[in-house]
């Protein structure tokens, strides 16, 4: 299955620092997402878009990780000449994970 | 025991104010806070203070006050907002001169002032860059202004000289809301605890919106009743820090665990360390429970003492932007778009300057993520350019390269758009805290 069909996102920005939570609609499924959607894959995931390292935090009691990404986009909102230069959309593709 | 309520007017600075109105005249609030500044609207707005001493606040600030000064008047609700952006004080005469008209006598508005170091970032070029580790120096020239991420004691301050309406620059978004439970209920650093439980409050209502509903929404998935209508969001807390954020019954959206925890981790890093002027928020161990439908206590918000150094944002002059969007549809529409993607690049490599950064991409195949997806089945495409260079003029070039296409390119090519924009970064410094002076101004109407 898809993380889309297990899990939920949101994505935020800070610099060029981009932050995506997932959350697991139930705690149960907290232990398969620990295991499978670890700070590599999730690295290697983004491929080119994330350059600098990810860090994955975790708060077991709401079912949920947050993934720090550095360098990770473009020089961040004020400097970027991408389109969505928050990096709000990049959540929604690491839903199409399959776990 | 005592209990206020605190409401969110505004989680951005173009926000609604349908929602924020309905929560004055249907929310029995104490608080309504307007959280209006993003990390470069300070920078912009010290832009337009420059070109007009009058301007530089938020310019939404007259349309929302027209609306809600009468409202705080009668009902007796404390309105704090950083609206004041890059000119405070210019911001507070607005409100002031707006009350007077509209005769709503003995209103104190209060201005909170000491952010803007623009004038003493000077002395300040040997400090690191956070972003880059580069030292200040580096943007000498370049810089147009320099802001103070203040905390809650000028609002603190401007509450106990009694005032209705309390004006800022830039304060950290969690401090607007944690201040009137510092006021209200006498909190200080020797409870820290009660302050990380101010700031998780704060930093779930300040964006508004996004903690009932918006923001929130995946038809099938997650599924965000009446989104439409949504309702801005307040809390209801008690001396002790217990509390619960919902939303008017009337209203649209949904207060949920799950919303709650999306807006819990929206945009920090180490839920230990979250760093605000008033203190290292902890929030990893922070949990939500449903009181009823709409209705979610937290607890478990803990901190530890601020830190001794206060964060800036320096805004500075960083090029121009130049862009250009053009569509194609139908048969074949990926390949036309391709072809003009590679004649866009080849006319701008030949130009007598240098383009810093150049992106081109398709919207609808990579513009938001570089994967590698199927290219065979879309109905319609759209090329978008853009690059960063040091001048306007060469900034038009590049849009104008897209705009030639429609005689200059491949068949069918449509709804060309363009634009060119000066490019205002921002980077942060961190300088000690003794350095800053706040302090706080009343007007009575």
């Amino acid at each position: 299955m898809k993380l889309w069909d297990i899990a939920h996102t949101r994505t935020g920005d800070k610099g060029n620092i981009s932050n995506i939570s997932l959350i697991a609609y139930d705690k149960r499924h907290f232990d398969l997402i620990k295991e499978r959607v670890t700070a590599e894959t999730v690295k290697q995931w983004y491929g080119a878009q994330v350059k600098g390292e990810v860090i994955r935090y975790e708060l077991p009691q709401l079912g949920a990780f947050n993934f720090v990404m550095y360098d990770a986009l473009e020089g961040g909102v004020t400097s970027s000449t991408a389109l969505d230069k928050h990096g709000k959309t990049l959540g929604a593709y690491l839903l199409e994970m399959t776990v | 025991m005592k209990t206020i309520r605190i409401g969110s007017g505004a989680g951005y600075s173009g926000d609604r104010l349908e929602p924020a109105i309905d929560l004055m005249e249907n929310g029995d609030l104490d608080y309504i806070c307007f959280e209006c500044l993003a990390e470069r609207t300070i920078a912009l707005a010290q832009k337009s203070k420059q070109a007009d001493e009058n301007k530089g606040y938020n310019e939404l600030l007259q349309y929302r006050m027209e609306q809600v000064l009468p409202l705080a008047h009668t009902r007796k609700i404390k309105v704090i907002t950083n609206m004041g952006a890059a000119n405070p004080l210019a911001a507070m005469n607005t409100v002031v001169e707006l009350g007077r008209t509209m005769g709503l006598t003995g209103l104190k508005v209060a201005v909170v002032l000491g952010d803007d170091i623009s004038h003493s970032i000077g002395n300040y070029l040997d400090f690191k860059i956070l972003e880059t580790g580069e030292s200040l120096n580096r943007l000498k020239d370049k810089i147009l202004s320099a802001n103070v991420y203040l905390g809650s004691d000028g609002i603190v301050e401007a509450l106990a000289k009694g005032a209705d309406i309390i004006i800022t620059g830039r304060v950290a978004d969690p401090s607007l809301f944690l201040a009137p439970m510092v006021y209200e209920f006498g909190w200080d650093s020797r409870q820290i605890e009660k302050i990380g439980i101010g700031t998780l409050v704060g930093h779930l209502l300040e964006c508004a919106g996004q903690v009932t509903g918006g923001y929130f929404a995946d038809p099938g998935k997650k599924e965000v009743p009446e989104l439409w209508n949504l309702g801005f969001p307040f809390v209801e807390i008690d001396e002790n820090g217990w509390g619960h954020v919902t939303k008017l019954k009337n209203t649209g959206g949904c207060v949920t665990k799950a919303t709650c925890t999306e807006q819990l981790l929206y945009e920090i890093h180490d839920p230990k360390k979250y760093i605000t002027p008033d203190c290292i928020a902890d929030f990893s161990n922070v949990e939500f429970i449903e009181v009823e439908k709409d209705k979610i206590s937290f607890k478990g918000a803990t901190a530890q003492s601020a830190t001794d150094t206060f964060k800036v944002s320096v805004g500075y002059q960083n090029g121009f932007l130049g862009e250009g969007q053009i569509s194609y549809g139908g048969s074949n529409c990926i390949q036309r778009a391709l072809l003009a993607k590679e004649i866009v690049k080849k006319r701008l490599a030949q130009m007598p300057f240098e383009i810093d950064e150049l992106r081109l991409e398709l919207i609808g195949v990579n513009s938001l993520l570089d994967q590698s997806g199927s290219t065979s089945s879309f109905s319609e495409v759209r090329l978008r350019v853009a690059g960063r260079t040091q001048h306007e003029e060469q900034a038009r070039r590049i849009a104008n390269e897209v705009e030639t296409l429609y005689t200059n390119g491949p068949a069918g090519g449509g709804g060309v758009s363009k634009k060119v924009e000066e490019i205002i970064s921002i980077a942060s410094t961190l300088i000690p805290k003794k350095d800053i002076a706040v302090f706080v101004e009343c007007n009575t109407i």
